[in-house]
C-alpha cells in the first residue's frame, strides 16, 4: 500500500492531521480513564452484600417519656411484626447495615500488650437476626432468645458474638479459625465466637474493611432502635405499610420514622458511586460523538480541498476504491499517531489521579481496548467523506479552479 | 465598523447553517459540561459565612491515644471533636468575643396542636453564644443566657419555619414546647439559617440542612442526651453511667470561637496550650502538644468538604472542553478556507490583512457568544440531571448569576482563542490566487 506517499502528502499540510491526532490523543486519555473508573464503581455497587437486601424493610422507633421501656417494647414489637403475614423474620438492631451510620469496634486475639486490634462494624441484634438479614451461617450456631440481654448501661461487656469469615481471617491471618475461637475486647474481657457468617457487609460502603462485621445478641439501653423485617420474596411492598401500622398500634409512646426498603438505603449509600458512573458515562458518550463528528468535519474539509487532485488521480486511472483507500489509510495513520500520543497521555492522567486522589492504578489492558475503539471510530467517521471523494468525477481535472 | 463586521459575521454564519449549528453545538457542549462541573465545585467550596469567615475558628485539642494519631492517614491532625470536659473547660476563657460548644442531638417533639403527631428531629445542643457567633438574626425574642447553659434550663430557640409549623407564625416566645416529655419554654425565634456547606459541623454530611431547633448545652447533662452525630473513643475505659461518659476521653463536641484580632488569636492559642499543659501534668494528653485553631475556609479544606470525585470530574470536563475546542479549530479552518475566494476578492479590493483578521475574529466571537448561551442551557439541563442523580443535594446544583457571566465570557474567550489560528491562516491567503477566473 502507498503508506509512504500518503504520509509525505500529509506532512505537506500538517494542520488538519495534527489537530485530529491531538483530539484523538485527548479522547483516548479521557475515555480510557473514565471507563476504568466507571467499571470500578459498577463493581462496587454490584458486589454481593451477603444479605437479602431486596426483601428487607427497615424502620426506626423513638420512644419518649420516662415510662417508656425499650426492653419491654422490643419483645412486643418483634412479636407483633412477626405476626404480619408474609414476614419471614424480624430483628431489632442498633443500626442498619449499608446505611452509613454504625458502631465501630475493635477486638483482639489475646490480652497481651501490643496484640493487634482489628476493627469491624458491630450490630446489636435480636435472636432471629440471621434470618431477618438473610445471611448464611458457615459454621457454629445462630442466636437463641436466651442469648439476648438487655443491659442497663452501655459498658456491660458482651460474651458471645457471631462474626463474618472476613473478620475472623483478619484477626487470625494464618487462617483456620472457626466457631469456638475466643476474642478479647479492649478491657480484656473474653468473647466467644459462637458462629461464623459466610459474608455480610457492614455500615460504611466506602470503607476498605466493609466485610468486617460482628453481631452481638443485645438490646442497648437507648430509646431509639431499628427493626429489620425480612419479607417473603415478592411480599416486601405489601408488608411495608403494615410495619408502620403495627408499630403505632402496639405502642403510641413513640415516633415511628424512616420506614424504608433496604434497597433504598443501599442505593442512597452508593449514590456517589452511581452518580459518578452516570456522569462519566455521559461525558464519554458525548466525547465519542464530538470526536467522531470532528473527524467527519476535517475529512470533508480535506476532500473539498483536494477535489482537483482527486479528479486528476481518477483521470489518470485510479479506481474509486483507490480513492476510498487513500482516505482510510490517511485517517488510520493519523489515528495511530493520535493513539500513540494518547496512550502516554492516558497513563499521565491516571498517574495524576492516583497521586492526587488515591484512585486505583489503571489496568493496562484498558489502553489497547481504547485504541481499538478509536481506530474503529476513525474508520467509521471517515467512511462517509471518503465515499464522497470517490464520487468526484474525473472530468473535474479538465477544469481550472 | 463594529456593527458592519457584526453584520458580515451574521451573514457568513447564516450562509452555512449546518456548519454554524455544528460549531455552536460543539462549543455549547464543551462549555455546558464544564460549567456544570464548575458550578458544583464552586457551590461545594462556597464560603458559607463570608462576612465572618476570617474571624471564626474551629478548635481542636489533641487528646487522642498516645500510641497512635487520630487519623493514620493524617498524622499531623488532632481529633475533629473535643471531649465534654475539655469543651466545658474552654468555655471558662474570656478571650474570645463569643464561643460555643455544640453537638447534634436527636429529640422527640410533641406539638401542642392536636393535628400534629409527635415527631423526631435532629436538633442542636449548644451555648447561647451560638446565634451571635454565626450571626443568626432573631425575629422574636433572643438567645438564652450563659446561666441557662450552666444550669441546663429547659429553654428552646426555634427557626421561623419550625415556628410556623408548631405555632402558626405567631410570636411564640414564652409558650411551652414539649420535648422528650419535658416542658421547654420558647425564648426566641430565628430566621431560617442553613449555611452551605454546613461548616460548623461537617461530620455527618457537610451539605446537610442545618438543625431548626436549639437547646442549651446544660440540658444534655440533665436529660442524659448523647450526640446523634459522631462519638469517637480511644481509651480502654469502663463506662457505666452517663456521668462516667461525660468524664471519659470520648470526643463528641464541636467547638467554635470568634477571635476578631490577631492578638486575640495569639492569646487564645496561648490559653489553650496552657490548659493542655496543665492537663498533661494531671496525666492526660499523652500526645505531643497539637492544639489547632483553624479559620473557616481552612477548616473546610482540612475536612475535605469538596470531594475528590468532584475534582476528577472538573479535570475530565476540562479535557472534554479542550477536545471540543480542537474540534472547533478544525471546523473553523475548513469554514474559513472555504471562504478563501471571497476573502481574496476583499483583499484585492483593498482590505488590509488586519481588517480581514478582525472580521474573522468578529465571526468567531459571535459563534462563541451563541455557544455560551446555548451552553448555559445545556449546563442547566445537566444540573437538572445531576439533581435527579443526587437527591438531597439539589441546593448544590443550581446556576449562580456570577457563573452565568463566567460561562458566557469563557465561551467567547476560548472560542476566540480557538479561532486565532484559522483567522490568521485565512488572512494570509494570497489575493491573486482567487482573481484568475
Amino acid at each position: 500500500m502507498e503508506f509512504g506517499p500518503i504520509w509525505r502528502a500529509a506532512l505537506r499540510n500538517k494542520t488538519g492531521p495534527v489537530l485530529m491526532a491531538l483530539q484523538i490523543a485527548l479522547t483516548l486519555a479521557v475515555i480510557v480513564n473514565a471507563v476504568f473508573i466507571i467499571t470500578q464503581r459498577i463493581d462496587n455497587i454490584t458486589r454481593p452484600t451477603g444479605m437479602d437486601v431486596e426483601n428487607i424493610v427497615t424502620v426506626q422507633s423513638f420512644g419518649f417519656g420516662d415510662d417508656f421501656s425499650l426492653a419491654q417494647s422490643v419483645d412486643e414489637d418483634i412479636a407483633a411484626l412477626q405476626a404480619i403475614p408474609g414476614v419471614v423474620a424480624v430483628t431489632s438492631s442498633q443500626h442498619v447495615p449499608l446505611s452509613g451510620s454504625g458502631w465501630g469496634t475493635q477486638l483482639k486475639t489475646s490480652t497481651e500488650a501490643g496484640a493487634a486490634e482489628v476493627s469491624g462494624a458491630q450490630y446489636f441484634v435480636n435472636a432471629d437476626a440471621l434470618d431477618a438479614l438473610g445471611v448464611q451461617l458457615e459454621s457454629g450456631r445462630a442466636f437463641t432468645p436466651e442469648d439476648v440481654d438487655f443491659p442497663e448501661h452501655y459498658g456491660v461487656p458482651i460474651s458471645q458474638i457471631i462474626v463474618t469469615r472476613a473478620y475472623l481471617d483478619a484477626l487470625f491471618p494464618d487462617g483456620g479459625a472457626t466457631a469456638g475461637a475466643t476474642l478479647y475486647d479492649n478491657l480484656g474481657n473474653p468473647i466467644t465466637v459462637i458462629g461464623v457468617l459466610e459474608q455480610m457487609h457492614g455500615a460504611w460502603v466506602g470503607w476498605d474493611e466493609l466485610e468486617n462485621v460482628l453481631l452481638a445478641p443485645r438490646v442497648m439501653p437507648a430509646k431509639s432502635i431499628y427493626y429489620i423485617v425480612r419479607a417473603e420474596p415478592g411480599q416486601r411492598d405489601r408488608v411495608m405499610p403494615q410495619v408502620e401500622e403495627t408499630l403505632l398500634a402496639t405502642n403510641d409512646r413513640r415516633v415511628v420514622k424512616s420506614l424504608r426498603t433496604h434497597s433504598e438505603i443501599k442505593d442512597s449509600s452508593y449514590m456517589g458511586d452511581r452518580g459518578m458512573a452516570v456522569l462519566l458515562a455521559v461525558v464519554v458518550g458525548l466525547m465519542v460523538v464530538v470526536t467522531g463528528v470532528g473527524i467527519v468535519g476535517l475529512a470533508s474539509f480535506a476532500v473539498r480541498q483536494r477535489i482537483k487532485q482527486i479528479g486528476t488521480r481518477r483521470a489518470v486511472g485510479a479506481r474509486r476504491r483507490d480513492i476510498v483507500r487513500y482516505f482510510l489509510v490517511e485517517n488510520f495513520m493519523t489515528t495511530t499517531v493520535g493513539v500513540g500520543l494518547g496512550a502516554v497521555l492516558t497513563l499521565a492522567v491516571n498517574y495524576w489521579m492516583v497521586v492526587s486522589f488515591e484512585l486505583e492504578r489503571l489496568d493496562p489492558l484498558y489502553v489497547p481496548a481504547g485504541i481499538l475503539a478509536l481506530w474503529l471510530l476513525g474508520i467509521l467517521a471517515v467512511a462517509g467523506p471518503a465515499k464522497k471523494a470517490a464520487s468526484i468525477s474525473p472530468a473535474i481535472a479538465t477544469r481550472t479552479v | 465598523m463594529f456593527s458592519y463586521y457584526l453584520r458580515l459575521a451574521g451573514r457568513s454564519l447564516l450562509a452555512t447553517p449546518a456548519m454554524t449549528s455544528l460549531m455552536v453545538a460543539t462549543i455549547a457542549l464543551g462549555i455546558g459540561i464544564f460549567m456544570a462541573a464548575v458550578t458544583i465545585y464552586y457551590l461545594m467550596g462556597n464560603d458559607p459565612i463570608p462576612h465572618k469567615s476570617d474571624v471564626l475558628y474551629a478548635v481542636q485539642l489533641d487528646s487522642w491515644d498516645p500510641a497512635q494519631p487520630y487519623r493514620e492517614d493524617l498524622p499531623e491532625q488532632a481529633p475533629w471533636e473535643l471531649t465534654y470536659r475539655d469543651a466545658m473547660a474552654l468555655r471558662e476563657s474570656d478571650i474570645p468575643l463569643r464561643h460555643a460548644a455544640m453537638h447534634k442531638v436527636s429529640l422527640v417533639i410533641q406539638p401542642a396542636r392536636e393535628d400534629l403527631k409527635p415527631f423526631q428531629t435532629e436538633a442542636r445542643l449548644t451555648d447561647g453564644d451560638f446565634f451571635g457567633l454565626f450571626d443568626i438574626p432573631f425575629i422574636y425574642g433572643s438567645a438564652w443566657t450563659r446561666e441557662a447553659d450552666e444550669t441546663g434550663q429547659r429553654l428552646v430557640v426555634i427557626s421561623a419555619s419550625t415556628n410556623d409549623q408548631l405555632f402558626g407564625d405567631a410570636d411564640s416566645t414564652g409558650r411551652i414546647l414539649r420535648i422528650n416529655d419535658e416542658d421547654f419554654t420558647v425564648v426566641g425565634v430565628t430566621e431560617d439559617w442553613s449555611p452551605v456547606p454546613k461548616f460548623y459541623d461537617v461530620n455527618n454530611g457537610a451539605f446537610d440542612e442545618s438543625e431548626q431547633i436549639f437547646i442549651p448545652s446544660g440540658v444534655g447533662r440533665e436529660l442524659e442526651l448523647f450526640s446523634s452525630g459522631n462519638t469517637n473513643c480511644w481509651k480502654d475505659e469502663d463506662i457505666n453511667s452517663f456521668e462516667e461518659f461525660l468524664g471519659s476521653e470520648c470526643a463528641w463536641w464541636q467547638y467554635w470561637v470568634e477571635l476578631p484580632t490577631q492578638a486575640q488569636r495569639d492569646a487564645y492559642q496561648a490559653f489553650v496550650d496552657a490548659y493542655v499543659g496543665e492537663q498533661k501534668s494531671l496525666g492526660r494528653f499523652g500526645r505531643p502538644l497539637n492544639n489547632r485553631i483553624t479559620p473557616v475556609h481552612e477548616w473546610l479544606e482540612v475536612r475535605q468538604v469538596v470531594r475528590d470525585d468532584n475534582k476528577v470530574l472538573i479535570g475530565i470536563a476540562f479535557l472534554f472542553l479542550v477536545v471540543c475546542l480542537f474540534n472547533i479549530v478544525g471546523l473553523m479552518l475548513s469554514k474559513f478556507l472555504g471562504k478563501a475566494p471571497q476573502i481574496g476578492i476583499r483583499r484585492a479590493l483593498g482590505a488590509s490583512r488586519g481588517a480581514v483578521f478582525r472580521q474573522q475574529l468578529m465571526e468567531v466571537g459571535t459563534l462563541g457568544a451563541a455557544g455560551g448561551v446555548a451552553g448555559l442551557g445545556l449546563a442547566w439541563l445537566a444540573l437538572k440531571g445531576i439533581q435527579v442523580l443526587f437527591p438531597g443535594f439539589e441546593h448544590l446544583a443550581r446556576l449562580d448569576p456570577t457563573l452565568v457571566g463566567i460561562a458566557i465570557a469563557s465561551s467567547v474567550l476560548t472560542t476566540i482563542a480557538a479561532g486565532l489560528y484559522p483567522a490568521w491562516r485565512v488572512c494570509r491567503v494570497p489575493p491573486g490566487a482567487y482573481l484568475r477566473l
